[in-house]
């Protein structure tokens, strides 16, 4: 299973290059935020990305004007992917996309008109019909000029990842031909302000697995990735960006929103991971966790670390590119398979640039400076509001 | 690839709480009477088919993770729990193994439109309680608490052939995962918004809520009935209109034949149905239409359609039903499910051994 195609838009930056750029030296983006008012918030901040005008596409004019932030970002990365992958309409891809809130700015709309002005009815309907997730994912069939299947899995902050999963096991079981995958989620007034009631949002910055942790920062942005098999990529001679090689997911039933602190559900994922890759965890060279930087979040995935590394715990290479750019919620696991894929096509550590004292659960090696390194397998880690784990491998490919 | 079958439904519908209910509704097949739900700033309420209070409690609501939670997770749990009979105290017990879909198209809608509205009158006070209920998969993750199931479990959004994805989805983990089985269900909420929104694209539509849910397994029961056949989802897009999107889905399905019934997901408004009378036009046996009886509940009509095929085999006289859906605004989407002939049902003694 190969990775044909890649795009991606973060606080980064839009495309490849620039993120990569970006993840290689560790660089932070976060900035006041713009799109509403966060005056009566604890935190101010976010990374938020800066979406240049779509592409173009076969999408009509009239609906291209329709799309928002969340639409726009997805047709950036799916369109950079597309390109690169060489597909054409007739190789009409299934899509699995993840998300936590779709077009959320609509529904705000929505809800904001229907409660100030009840007789009203300009534009309601649109909104509804750009709110729902599948809408976006429509859009990318609209855009590319072909009719496929849609998924849309909303594992909460592990969307993104499962969906990479479920477009694997489409395709490495030939369900599918090839799959256009990822995840995607703007900003959104309503999520800001649910984790700033959760208190999960810092007030100091994003500092995952330090010592002193305080909350995450929330970013936005998409990635998307094109699927095919490796016979098929060889056939066509397409370029190859990576390998995918093992999918684990599982269910942590201990709380809505907080993991078991041994992290059984996330030491399940990785296991099942390897176990599909046929790696063992000492074969793991980078590992890009979850790390959202909030006390029970990174502790708990620090112990699943150390249980899933046994003796060999303090080898791998561990860093949280939300460091950088937040955390995307259902985008969070598309992009970290895109930061995985770049560091192992470059050959380099994505560094959480900071020198505050680490955690002391953490045994692992926590990536501090850009660094290069030869690597050849990469695993990512996503977890969710839910229970929801899930954890995928990459390899460099051939 | 393995047989699948059906080993059990669940619904919590305009009918009432469970299969029975929602099946003699079907048998009697009047539309149940509205009910009003005001509307902020109208003096007319809405007009909707919710979900009756339940003649007793569920005891499954007493549970820790249920007690706070939304209408919409509590449907869900108690259609599953319906669908899963006798088999829940082995998952509970840890000796069989479930995967876990739940299929949304609005979601949570009742704490996401408290949530915000709280946001708009001043973030810094709304509640840290709320926020977690308004994530898509808080039913899947209560269901799969209340099953001790920490298996795969996804929550797919889309409309109402969402949950026929999920039948397939739920087939695919039978078959590749180590899983005894995997429920799918659908569920819609009753909060204003959404027959509000509903409203602007028919005056005539009714919206509906509740849930329903399959349980699938490559093992059948006495009871059991066999999902012979999930289609291809067929998009709607700008190469494919909602009427070839029909066309394509009843194409993938077999021709009727005597002691078949057809189950529809047309709403009794032309506008909508059009593309789905079409496509069955050719369609000579009885049919079904269970959203003119129930309202438009999304992914919960969609599992009612197939709880309804699930029931009407169990019934005796049918040999297969045909579910046709032909969703709002996604896709079409058919399923087959034929009864089995009694000498396939291993006895329970016998399963027990295995």
């Amino acid at each position: 299973m190969v990775v044909t195609g890649a795009g991606i838009i973060t606080g980064l930056g839009c495309g490849w290059a620039a993120n990569a750029e970006g993840f290689r030296t560790g660089r932070k983006v976060f900035r006041p935020v713009t799109r509403f008012d966060t005056s009566r918030q604890r935190c101010q901040l976010a990374a938020e990305a800066d979406p240049p005008a779509p592409p173009a596409t076969r999408l009509p004019p009239k609906l291209e004007r329709r799309l928002d932030r969340a639409a726009i970002m997805l047709l950036l990365a799916a369109h950079e992917a597309w390109s690169q992958a060489g597909w054409r309409p007739a190789d009409a891809p299934a899509i699995v996309l993840g998300t936590t809130s779709g077009e959320m700015a609509f529904g705000q709309a929505y809800l904001r008109q229907a409660l100030a002005a009840p007789a009203g009815r300009r534009e309601q309907a649109t909104r509804v019909v750009h709110y729902l997730a599948p809408r976006q994912g429509l859009d990318l069939c609209d855009a590319f000029g072909f009719q496929a299947p849609v998924s849309i899995i909303a594992n909460a902050c592990a969307s993104g990842a499962n969906a990479i999963g479920q477009a694997f096991q489409l395709v490495r079981t030939g369900r599918a031909a090839r799959a256009l995958t990822g995840g995607y989620d703007a900003l959104s007034h309503l999520t800001f302000a649910g984790f700033d009631a959760l208190h999960a949002l810092s007030p100091t910055g994003c500092r995952p697995f330090a010592a002193g942790r305080d909350g995450l920062l929330l970013g936005e942005g998409a990635a998307l990735l094109a699927l095919e098999s490796l016979a098929g990529a060889q056939a066509r001679g397409a370029t190859i960006l990576g390998e995918i090689l093992g999918y684990g997911t599982a269910t942590d039933t201990h709380h809505l929103t907080q993991p078991h602190p041994d992290g059984d559900a996330a030491l399940a994922a990785m296991n099942r991971a390897c176990a599909g890759a046929g790696l063992r965890p000492d074969q793991i060279d980078y590992i890009n966790a979850h790390g959202t930087a909030t006390p029970q979040n990174d502790a708990t995935e620090a112990a699943a670390l150390n249980r899933w590394a046994g003796t060999d715990a303090a080898r791998p290479a561990v860093s949280s590119t939300k460091a950088g750019i937040g955390h995307l919620l259902g985008a969070a696991g598309a992009v970290e398979a895109v930061a995985c894929l770049m560091a192992l096509r470059g050959q380099w550590l994505p560094p959480q640039v900071g020198d505050e004292p680490a955690d002391p659960a953490c045994r692992f090696n926590l990536v501090r400076k850009p660094t290069p390194a030869a690597l050849a397998t990469a695993l990512s880690n996503s977890f969710g509001f839910g229970g929801a784990n899930a954890c995928l491998i990459f390899g460099r490919g051939r | 690839m393995s047989r699948i079958f059906v080993r059990g439904a669940g619904a919590v519908s305009p009918a009432g709480w469970g299969v029975a209910a929602l099946s003699a509704a079907a048998v009697a097949g009047d539309p149940l009477p509205l009910r009003d739900l005001p509307r902020p700033g109208w003096s007319v309420p809405l007009r909707i088919r919710s979900v009756p209070p339940p003649p007793a409690a569920p005891a499954c609501l007493a549970h820790p993770r249920l007690r706070r939670a939304g209408q919409l997770t509590q449907h869900t749990v108690v259609a599953a729990l319906e669908a899963l009979g006798t088999d829940l105290a082995e998952i509970q017990a840890g000796r069989l193994r479930v995967g876990i879909i739940v299929c949304l198209l609005t979601g949570i809608v009742a704490y996401s439109r408290r949530f915000y509205e709280a946001v708009l009158q001043d973030p810094a006070t709304a509640s840290p309680l709320l926020f977690p209920e308004t994530v898509f998969n808080a039913p899947a993750s209560h269901l799969a608490a209340y099953l001790g199931a920490g298996t795969i479990n996804y929550t797919l959004v889309g409309d109402e052939g969402s949950f026929l994805q999920g039948l397939a989805l739920a087939a695919q983990w039978i078959n590749d995962e180590p899983l005894d089985g995997c429920l799918v269900v659908g569920g819609e909420e009753m909060d204003w918004p959404a027959p509000d929104a509903l409203r602007h694209f028919s005056r005539r539509a009714v919206h509906g809520s509740g849930a329903g849910a399959l349980y699938l397994s490559a093992t059948p029961t006495a009871a059991a009935v066999e999902l012979a056949a999930v289609t291809d989802s067929f998009t709607f897009t700008l190469t494919q209109s909602r009427t070839l999107a029909a066309r394509n889905m009843r194409a993938q399905l077999p021709a009727g034949a005597p002691g078949e019934l057809l189950c529809l997901s047309g709403r009794n408004l032309s506008r909508f149905d059009a593309a789905e009378t079409a496509a069955w036009a050719d369609w000579t046996g009885p049919r079904l239409a269970p959203k003119e009886i129930f309202g438009e509940a999304f992914t919960a009509s969609a599992a009612w359609q197939c709880a309804l095929a699930c029931a009407s085999l169990r019934g005796g006289g049918l040999a297969a039903v045909n579910v046709s859906v032909v969703g709002g605004s996604q896709q079409a989407i058919g399923a087959r499910f034929i009864a089995l002939p009694s000498r396939e049902f291993p006895m329970p003694d016998e399963r027990n051994q295995s």
